[in-house]
């Protein structure tokens, strides 16, 4: 019986999980492909902006979290090291969320292009170990037009 | 629309601002908050741990400090008599378990 939970939930945390993980991708490449006609850059701070009439800053954020599976082969992953591949598609769907968000935010308010786009990340990661894993991710940049 | 849209100031992670010219600096202004994490939302957030993806209530969380910590640096930018920021970046950093600090910090200039 005490065995029992924590596989109930890790089987619940592997099918959900997966399931939630693949509609979320559908949606970022969706979304990306929308908004491909924007383009972005982590550049033009010190360059001249000739086309460039007005400017404003644009911040999009999301927080994301592990799923029951992930935390526990990531767990086993910690004995042997290596590649945690569970973790990087959980950051990599952060980071593209994030950009996404900040990016539609942008096309609402009319940009023709996003430059010095930054990245900021952080865990939060809770109580001690036991704690739930999360991670905040926020990309920001400066839309003109 | 996003709040931070709301103010007067122009406000850009630029060395300046597209179309103007910097006529004076005021040098550094900053912001932060620190937030913590709202135990209906955690134990919400212990649920949805289970299966994964996005915890919307800590987005919103994370959102609203954001937006605070603009305003602060945007209040203390107004107090100098500038009116625009430029070059503005974001820090974060858990300072204690269960709460998050929110760091906003640009140079305050005027523009013409």
């Amino acid at each position: 019986m005490e065995l029992l939970v924590p596989l109930i939930l890790t089987a619940i945390g592997f099918f959900v999980g997966k399931n939630l993980e693949q509609k979320h991708y559908a949606s970022i490449k969706a979304r990306e492909k929308q908004t491909l006609h924007i383009p972005m850059m982590n550049f033009g701070a010190k360059q001249d902006l000739p086309h460039a009439h007005e400017a404003q800053m644009f911040v999009g954020s999301v927080v994301v979290a592990n799923d029951y599976f992930k935390t526990l082969s990531a767990a086993l992953r910690n004995l042997v090291g290596g590649r945690v591949v569970v973790y990087e598609s959980l950051v990599d769907r952060g980071r593209r969320e994030a950009l996404l968000r900040m990016k539609e935010e942008a096309i609402g308010w009319g940009a023709s292009q996003i430059v010095n786009v930054r990245f900021e990340t952080s865990n939060i990661g809770g109580q001690g170990g036991g704690g739930l894993a999360a991670v905040e991710i926020m990309a920001y940049g400066t839309a003109i037009r | 629309m996003n709040a931070l849209n709301n103010h007067s100031l122009i406000l850009t992670t630029l060395e300046g601002v597209p179309g103007k010219e910097i006529v004076e600096h005021y040098g550094l202004v900053q912001g932060s908050t620190i937030r913590a994490k709202h135990v209906g939302k955690d134990i919400m957030a212990g649920f949805k741990n289970i299966v994964g993806g996005e915890l919307k209530g800590y987005t919103e969380l994370l959102q609203e400090a954001r937006k605070e910590s603009v305003e602060r640096m945007v209040m203390q930018a107004e107090q100098l008599g500038a009116n625009a920021v430029v070059n503005i970046r974001f820090a974060t950093s858990s300072v204690a378990p269960g709460a998050a600090e929110l760091f906003a910090y640009g140079t305050a200039v005027k523009v013409q």
